[in-house]
């Protein structure tokens, strides 16, 4: 399982090698988040519609390493765009990934670009 | 620019520079840190959760970043071998010199391992280090094989670390085996009953206990496969973890000659000073009144000291009396010791209450005036340890009748504690981080906290080892009560109304959604609480099902199902009643074989069908749906059974057919949402086999119709239905119901059961018969109707996903890939399967 944890490391954009392109706009429910694959990799996709922006992050939860994040209910906590997990309801901040609830648990976050009604997400391999 | 060395970067050595730094008049110092680890100092305390998550960065003080940004040069993996007083130099282990003003001691301690004929095999090993733990798990993975029997590992040391040691390697899979060399666990906290209290409760939790045992020889060729204690007297165990006792790290006072104890440790005088009055010791490897103090609190206490002392405020010294009160934080087992553990006849008496049934142990410790708390024991229940610690340590008066301290006032909730806001400003409640009563209060009269996280983010309190937290929770409500503050129970911060308010402005002003909502009475996003009350509030005034707002639905909700420990899902069809078909039976195990799913008979008498992966969910629930079923509702807050006895149709003392009632009554309210689950039951007679009075409402059969019982539940808070009306005929009973549920639904807060929903009903069940019996607010008949409504509107939401295609989109594992998750791995179980355990 430590394996599969580590090969999320959040990827800042100007650090991306290839941008992946994972479907089109309609695809992605709005409000809400969905999961893709990039090689071995599960990435958690947030349509965060009523904030116009788009999120991803790893969607195996650092708790108990389950691939669930993408099933968790988004929304905001003190204006810091966040996901709840569904399992024990970890709360972790889109923007950096980091633990709102000021547990120690932390997830990687990855660039999202929209072009021409596409979803990319931002990877370095 | 002067500079302080600080050798070590463990838990006292960080806080050291956390308080340095602190302090406005730090400036003119520069601070260089030697820490001999790979990795900056990280919490110590919490060390087992490393098992948990093998995350080593969630367990740092403070990230390598944080020491760059105040001006903290921290070098690690590097160990200073020397110390050369004359020139005021440190020698490191890479052969470099540094200059010193001052130098800070706090290279803490080492285990102690005993010197053990074959201590040195494999399978050997402390637990203090991060790399200590990463060996162990190293270790652990070649030692499991696929053989049947559980692997034994055995900890030796009973003492606190070893319990938490032992719990560490019970959830590594293995089987521990506790060895004590004294006579009774915990030694140096309890005394003999309560050991023996805690023995039987660490015991059931599958730990053996080996007391009065001395072991002279680890057993085995390379490695360890058994100890040995006796000449006939021994163990098999493939691991080893010594747990035995703490060594202060003291080699460098030793070789540059400062003053040491006895038996180890550098002396210090109530100003951190060592002999040599430029070198200071603090933490566990300071030897203090003759003491080391295996604590974080009291080398939190020291770095503090130090620090001032170094600023040039001589007259902050270390308080002569240091706190040992401990509670073990062991998952499962609640142990604490406060003050004086144990009692001298001279000093006082003691008073001792033992549960040996629900392994309770609970020790006071009183003045001979019985005037004040000199310290106790708690086993089995610590809840308590706060309040007990917290008399102790600011000597605060207790009852007439001490013993009231241990078991209670009489009558309800009896606390013979007073209130929180009792104890003195002054009194430190988060010792971790010394953090006063006072400095939690004023945190919210002065320092502009309006609830718990601004408190904590503000005081640091509860983020030591956080045994505090209760404690803080009361202090922080009754501040903000004192201060009028008690803001109303509302929903979350994105809602400033309660559940009844929203569910009357959701209706009054015709709100379509979740978002308008949000805009019209609401401020920010939402998030995972306001989300699914709002969600439930349009359920319950248009029936609507979970397929129309997705997004705002719990996880469970959007996709129809509950969502299990491995991130697959559970599907229960409704059998109402209980009753059902050969054919319908023999269908749902030809679904069951047909996905692979481990099949149970639930507590609620139906079916449960686990282990479906998302996308094999729609494909299932044709096959029910085909064959009859439809959703059981068990994901969602709302009806789920109602639950029956056989009834007069079979059963030679039954009144009524209550089959045949549950049956209409679940069909009547299948589907509808409210503030939480709702169950129902209906027995034949009296002997009640359908445990309807453990329902949210419940008819038992009588002479002459139905008695009406409602407000009950089972699960953690068990509480029994109480008789609402007697002897009713079909027709009413369901009149009484829709007004009854009608009644809940508009006016209980979110995750209100019926119970505590009725505790808190002002008027109690009087004024609920007046309301749904007298009508005595005139809405009986709105009531009836609008539940109607919702009734003849219900529809199978299982049956509208699988019918739209739109709909089904949802239950795919990934967007870009018909892959399904491939991290799913399951075992097998009792000839079926079930999710691989967590670690
Ligand atoms: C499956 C089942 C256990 C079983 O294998 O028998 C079960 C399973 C769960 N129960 Fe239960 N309960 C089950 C019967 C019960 C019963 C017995 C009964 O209904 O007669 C009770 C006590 C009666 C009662 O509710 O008052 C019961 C009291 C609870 C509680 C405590 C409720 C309370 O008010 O204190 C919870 C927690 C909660 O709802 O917050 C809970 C929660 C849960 C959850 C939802 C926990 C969770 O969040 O995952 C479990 C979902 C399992 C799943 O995915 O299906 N379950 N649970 C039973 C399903 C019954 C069914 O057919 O729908
Ligand atoms: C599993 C476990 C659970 C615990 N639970 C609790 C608890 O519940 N409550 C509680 O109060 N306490 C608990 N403790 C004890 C607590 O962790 C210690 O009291 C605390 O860590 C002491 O801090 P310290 O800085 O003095 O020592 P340490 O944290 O040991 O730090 C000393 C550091 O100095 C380094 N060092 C040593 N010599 C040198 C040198 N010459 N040069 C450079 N670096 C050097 C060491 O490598 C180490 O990193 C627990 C300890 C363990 C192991
Ligand atoms: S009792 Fe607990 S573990 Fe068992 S099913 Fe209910 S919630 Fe799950
Ligand atoms: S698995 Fe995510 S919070 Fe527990």
């Amino acid at each position: 399982m430590q394996d599969f944890l580590e090969q999320y490391q959040t990827v800042l954009e100007h650090e991306v090698a290839t941008w992946f392109k994972v479907g089109s706009v309609s695809d992605f429910p709005e409000n809400s988040g969905a999961c893709i694959k990039y090689k071995t990799k599960q990435i958690a996709v947030y349509n965060y519609t009523r904030m116009g922006k788009w999120y991803a992050c790893q969607n195996m939860c650092p708790h108990k390493m389950e691939n669930v994040l993408a099933l968790g209910m988004i929304g905001d906590k003190d204006g810091i765009p966040k996901v709840a997990c569904p399992m024990h309801k970890k709360n972790f901040s889109l923007e950096d990934g980091s633990n709102l609830g000021g547990e120690d648990y932390k997830i990687a976050t990855y660039p999202v670009k929209i072009e021409e009604g596409n979803v990319y997400i931002g990877f370095v391999d | 620019m002067k500079r302080v060395i600080v050798v070590g970067n463990g838990m006292v050595g960080y806080k050291f520079c956390e308080k340095f730094v602190a302090q406005p008049d730090s400036n003119g110092f520069e601070i260089l840190v030697f820490g001999e680890e790979p990795r900056p100092a990280y919490d110590r305390v919490h060390l087992s959760e490393y098992f948990e998550n093998q995350d080593a960065e969630a367990l740092e003080m403070a990230p390598r970043s944080w020491y760059e940004s105040q001006g903290i040069k921290l070098i690690t993996n590097e160990r200073v071998t020397d110390i050369h007083r004359a020139s005021k130099k440190v020698t490191t282990s890479k052969d470099l010199h540094y200059k010193y003003d001052y130098l800070v001691l706090a290279t803490g301690s080492a285990p102690f391992v005993p010197n053990i004929d074959g201590i040195e095999k494999k399978g050997v090993f402390v637990y203090r280090t991060i790399e200590d733990l990463e060996d162990m798990l190293a270790y652990a993975e070649t030692l499991k094989t696929d053989k049947e029997e559980t692997i034994k590992a055995a900890v030796l040391g009973g003492g606190l670390l070893g319990l938490e040691a032992a719990k560490a390697v019970l959830d590594m899979g293995f089987e521990p085996h506790v060895v004590e060399f004294a006579p009774k666990l915990m030694p140096r906290q309890l005394d003999t009953r309560g050991s023996k209290v805690l023995q039987e409760k660490i015991e059931s939790l599958g730990i053996k206990v080996h007391l009065s045992k001395a072991t002279n020889k680890i057993l085995g060729k390379g490695a360890i496969t058994g100890m040995q204690f006796g000449e006939y007297d021994k163990i098999d165990v493939e691991m080893l973890v010594v747990s035995a006792g703490i060594r202060p790290r003291d080699e460098l006072g030793k070789t540059c000659h400062l003053e040491m104890g006895v038996r180890g440790g550098i002396v210090v005088n109530n100003r951190m000073q060592t002999s040599d009055p430029e070198i200071y010791a603090i933490g566990e490897v300071a030897l203090f009144n003759q003491m080391i103090y295996g604590l974080v609190a009291p080398g939190y206490d020291m770095a503090e000291v130090a620090v001032q002392q170094i600023l040039g405020n001589p007259d902050v010294l270390m308080e002569d009396n240091i706190d040992m009160s401990t509670k073990l934080k062991l998952i499962g087992v609640d142990v604490a010791s406060y003050g004086e553990p144990f009692m001298p006849v001279e000093k006082g008496y003691s008073i001792v209450y033992e549960n040996k049934t629900r392994n309770l142990y609970k020790r006071i410790n009183v003045s001979h005036d019985g005037k004040s708390l000199l310290g106790g024991i708690l086993v089995g229940d610590a809840s308590d340890y706060n309040m007990l610690h917290q008399i102790y340590l600011n000597g605060l008066p207790i009852p007439e009748e001490a013993e009231e301290l241990i078991i209670g006032g009489r009558g309800e909730g009896g606390s013979s504690f007073g209130s929180v806001m009792d104890i003195p400003d002054v009194a430190q409640v988060c010792s971790c981080e010394s953090v006063t009563k006072g400095d939690i209060c004023c945190s919210i009269t002065e320092g502009g906290c309006n609830n718990l996280g601004d408190v904590i983010a503000k005081t640091k309190a509860t983020t030591g080892c956080g045994g505090c937290k209760p404690m803080v929770v009361d202090l922080v409500n009754e501040t903000l009560k004192s201060q009028g503050k008690e803001v109303k129970e509302t929903v979350c911060e994105h809602f400033a109304f309660n559940r009844q308010e929203l569910y009357d402005l959701i209706k009054i002003n015709k709100v379509k959604d979740y978002d308008e909502a949000l805009n019209l009475f609401g401020e920010g996003h939402g998030c995972e609480t306001c989300k699914p009350v709002v969600a439930s509030i349009f359920a319950s005034i248009h029936m609507e099902t979970p397929n129309r707002q997705v997004a705002i639905q719990d996880t469970n909700d959007r996709f129809l199902a509950n969502i299990q420990r491995n991130g697959t899902y559970s599907v229960v069809p409704r059998v109402p009643g209980g009753e059902i078909t050969p054919d319908k039976l023999i269908v749902i195990g030809e679904v069951a074989k047909k996905y692979d799913l481990y099949t149970k008979i639930t507590g609620g008498q139906r079916i449960d069908l686990f282990g479906a992966q998302l996308h094999e969910l729609p494909l299932i629930w044709k096959d029910l749906i085909d064959a009859g079923f439809e959703s059981g509702h068990a994901y969602g807050k709302s009806l789920r059974t109602v639950k029956s006895c056989v009834g007069s149709t079979w059963c030679r003392y039954g009144m009524h057919e209550s089959v045949t009632f549950a049956i209409e009554i679940e069909n009547r309210y299948r589907g509808l949402r409210s503030p939480h689950k709702l169950k129902g039951g209906v027995s034949g007679c009296i002997r009640e086999c359908a445990e309807a009075r453990g329902k949210d409402f419940g008819l038992i059969a009588v002479e002459g119709g139905w008695n009406l019982y409602v407000c009950g539940n089972g699960g953690a808070t068990p509480k029994h239905a109480v008789l609402f009306a007697e002897q009713l005929d079909d027709e009413t009973a369901i009149k009484y119901l829709d007004r009854f549920l009608m009644y809940y639904i508009r006016t209980a807060g979110p995750l209100v059961r019926t119970a505590p929903w009725l505790d808190k009903l002002e008027g109690g069940i009087d004024y609920l018969r007046q309301v749904i019996i007298e009508d005595s607010l005139g809405i009986a008949e709105e009531l009836e109707k609008e539940m109607q409504g919702l009734i003849n509107k219900y529809e199978c939401e299982w049956k509208q996903a699988i019918e739209d295609p739109n709909m089904l989109k949802r239950f795919k594992h990934f967007v870009n890939s018909d892959d399904t998750d491939d991290n799913l791995v399951f075992v097998p179980m009792r000839d079926q399967k079930m999710p691989k355990a967590w670690v």
